[in-house]
Order: structure tokens, then C-alpha cells, then sequence
């Protein structure tokens, strides 16, 4: 992978690459396939379901049920995809900003506000 | 031939359009990000587009990682909006601009610009909310569009000079166009912010306010620095601020500023509002 090319570490990110794109590829189908409503009923009638029809693996079938983001991107979830399933459980940018920074909605709240005191 | 009267870029988070659709441009969150707008359309009523040209990134409503092309360009007679997922409310179509479309490709692709050309193409939220602000609540919207996506989902994404230089390619298109049409440049996206990863909420003020300067004055500053490079410094999807940079692209020669408007936050995101009129 990668042809053994350097790549730039950035604290707290990984970069959406090829390496990721492959690695996430099921689990962002999946989560592209949440633009129909349909297919957002289907899976909350039985997520485990869900999963397995779009082929998740372990990691990423855990993951979703788990609803951890976090757990997410590190099995190849791409922001913009899993930002779909996160609207399924009515979950805004600021209850996963949240919960991948370990702070309440609040806090994190606050700290968005705060850096445009800056 | 036709004419460029100017460049508007502008945010576009999702949640504009909740607060569209309820009325909230009044309400204390997003009133320092509303107030922004009236100049600018005051300077569009003055301008009278006729087209707007709209350099935008997909979100995962038409394109998906399956085939994901680095640039493509609308060649509809109409773009439709769609369920996004995320709960926001569906507009209605847009009218689009053919001949400016394959005009654009012909002249593009003569300028080794190799795009994707889309004759079907659903438009999402990066595309609507902006002329959404510009012209709120005319359905249909004034002006005929024809979008251009840029790929900032999947890296590796196009450079900023590769940017500037296609963004150059498509003022030239358009200014060799054989129309009499007005026609602006939006550039949607950014500025600085991160959905996801341990980063998630970061911003950087004045990163922002040095790009939104440097943008009107020396565009070519921000090519210093290399894709990676932007994500540090503006967070993943602050490198949208590539849209940005080609819109600035399209606008041959000096450019004024008409109206800026920065503010934080609007959901996770640095906002930033920024016309600019040819001199």
C-alpha cells in the first residue's frame, strides 16, 4: 500500500486516501445508500441486517452498532458518508464532534465559540 | 462575448438550510451569519447575471467513491436536488445553461483541462445554499447554472496551483463564449474546519482572514502550500477553500472586494462570505 511514500502525520487526522478508500469501501456504500429513504427504514429495523447485506466486516459492522465514530473512520468510514448514518440517529456535527473529542455537547459548543474569540 | 462581473465565494454546511427553512436569519446563532448577505445581493441586483457558474464539492449525493473524477462539469438542461440523508429540505430544480456547458468542455478540454462531463447530474447542498443566500425564496432561481465539481472527498485532491490554473481555464471559457450572457463565479466551500477524527472542531481564525485577504490581492499565496499542508493548517474540509481559490481563478487580472463577511461558528465551520468585482 501507499508504494511506501511518506506521509504527512497531522495530529488527530487521518487523510481520506486510496488506502482509506479501500479499506472503508462497504461501509461507506452502505452509508451512501442512506440518501433513500427506504433504505434508512430498512436499516433501522434491523442494523445487524444492514450491515451484512453490504458485506461490513468485523470491525466495521462493530463499529456502526456501536455507533462509535470514532471506531468508524479507523475501519475506513469517510466523514462525509458516515455523516448519513449519523442523521439516521438524528445525530448533528456537534453530537459527533462530541463524542470523537471525549467532551459533552457543550464543551465542545464552547469551543467552537471560542475560537472565534481568538 | 459574454462577461464576467465577478466572483462570490461562500460557506455551505447543510445546516443552512435547516435555518433557512425555519426562519432562523434573525435568530442570534445565525444572524452574524445572515447579516452578510444583503450586500452582496444588492451588488447582484446592480450586476444582473444572467449564469452562474457554481465550483462546488459533492458530498455523496451524485458522486460516490466508485467513480470519483477530480473535475466534472454539468452539461444539463436541469439539475435536481435530492435527499441528502441528513434531513434537510429538498429544493427545487435548476435551470441550466447547455451551450455555456459544452462551450466550457470544448475550451476546457483545448486547455488539456481532461474533465468528467455529466449530462445528468444531481446538485447537493455545496451547490443549492449558495444560491439559496444570493436569491432567497425565488423558485425558480434567476439565473441559469452550470456546476463544476471539484473532488475535495477522496485524496489525493487536485493541488492549489492545479486549482488557480483550472479556475483560469474556465474564465477563459467563459470569456470566449459567443454569448452576450453576464455571468458569475461562486466558489462554496470551507473555510477552516474538521468533522472528524480527535481534530474535530478545529479552526483557524487566522488562517481564514489571511487566505480571504491574500485571495483578492495575491491568490497565488496559497499555492505555496501543499494539499496536506492546507489540511493542517484548515482542517479536512477547510481544503475546500480550493473551490475558493478556483472561482478566484476565473477572474482575469485585479479584482475589488465587494463585501466580506467572516464569523464563527456556523455548526463545526469557520464562515466566510467574499465578493470580488473585475477592476
Amino acid at each position: 500500500m501507499n508504494g511506501g511514500k511518506q506521509k504527512k502525520v497531522i495530529p488527530g487526522t487521518v487523510l481520506f486516501d486510496g488506502d482509506m478508500a479501500r479499506k472503508g469501501y462497504a461501509l461507506n456504500k452502505m452509508c451512501f445508500s442512506f440518501n433513500s429513504a427506504d433504505n434508512r427504514a430498512e436499516f433501522k429495523a434491523d442494523p445487524s441486517a444492514y450491515c451484512d447485506k453490504w458485506g461490513l466486516n468485523a470491525q466495521q459492522k462493530a463499529a456502526v452498532l456501536s455507533l462509535q465514530v470514532l471506531d468508524m473512520l479507523a475501519a475506513g468510514g469517510n466523514a462525509y458518508y458516515l455523516a448519513k448514518l449519523g442523521g439516521i440517529y438524528g445525530l448533528d456535527m456537534q453530537d459527533i464532534g462530541a463524542q470523537q473529542t471525549g467532551v459533552t455537547k457543550d464543551e465542545f459548543k464552547a469551543k467552537l465559540v471560542a475560537a472565534g474569540r481568538n | 462575448m459574454a462577461k464576467i462581473v465577478g466572483g462570490i465565494n461562500v460557506t455551505h454546511v447543510p445546516y443552512i438550510g435547516r435555518a433557512i427553512a425555519n426562519n432562523l436569519q434573525q435568530d442570534p446563532y445565525w444572524k452574524p451569519f445572515f447579516d452578510g448577505f444583503p450586500p452582496v445581493r444588492d451588488w447582484l441586483a446592480k450586476v444582473k447575471p444572467d449564469v452562474a457558474v457554481l465550483i462546488y464539492n459533492d458530498h455523496g449525493l451524485q458522486f460516490f467513491l466508485d467513480k470519483m473524477p477530480t473535475f466534472a462539469v454539468g452539461a444539463a438542461a436541469e439539475y435536481r436536488n435530492a435527499d441528502e440523508g441528513w434531513g434537510i429540505p429538498t429544493l427545487p430544480p435548476y435551470k441550466g445553461d447547455e451551450d455555456l456547458s459544452w462551450h466550457l468542455i470544448d475550451s476546457l478540454i483545448e486547455d488539456e483541462f481532461d474533465i468528467v462531463t455529466c449530462q445528468e447530474m444531481l446538485v447537493d447542498h455545496a451547490f443549492t445554499l449558495p444560491l439559496e443566500l444570493f436569491w432567497p425564496g425565488q423558485h425558480p432561481c434567476p439565473v441559469r447554472t452550470v456546476p463544476i465539481n471539484v473532488n475535495t472527498v477522496q485524496f489525493p485532491l487536485p493541488k492549489a496551483s492545479r486549482c488557480f490554473k483550472f479556475g483560469q481555464a474556465i474564465g477563459r471559457a467563459i470569456e470566449s463564449w459567443d454569448s452576450d450572457a453576464r455571468v458569475v463565479v461562486i466558489g462554496t466551500g470551507g473555510l477552516s474546519h474538521q468533522l472528524e477524527g480527535k481534530r474535530a472542531g478545529f479552526i483557524n481564525k487566522e488562517f481564514d482572514l489571511m487566505f480571504m485577504d491574500k485571495l483578492v490581492t495575491d491568490p497565488l499565496w496559497v499555492t505555496r502550500y501543499s494539499v496536506p499542508e492546507l489540511v493542517e493548517l484548515t482542517g479536512t474540509q477547510g481544503v475546500e477553500l480550493l473551490n475558493w481559490l478556483t472561482c478566484r481563478g476565473a477572474l482575469s487580472g485585479d479584482v475589488t472586494k465587494v463585501h466580506a463577511n467572516y464569523h464563527i461558528p456556523i455548526s463545526n465551520t469557520a464562515s466566510g462570505l467574499l465578493a470580488m468585482q473585475v477592476a
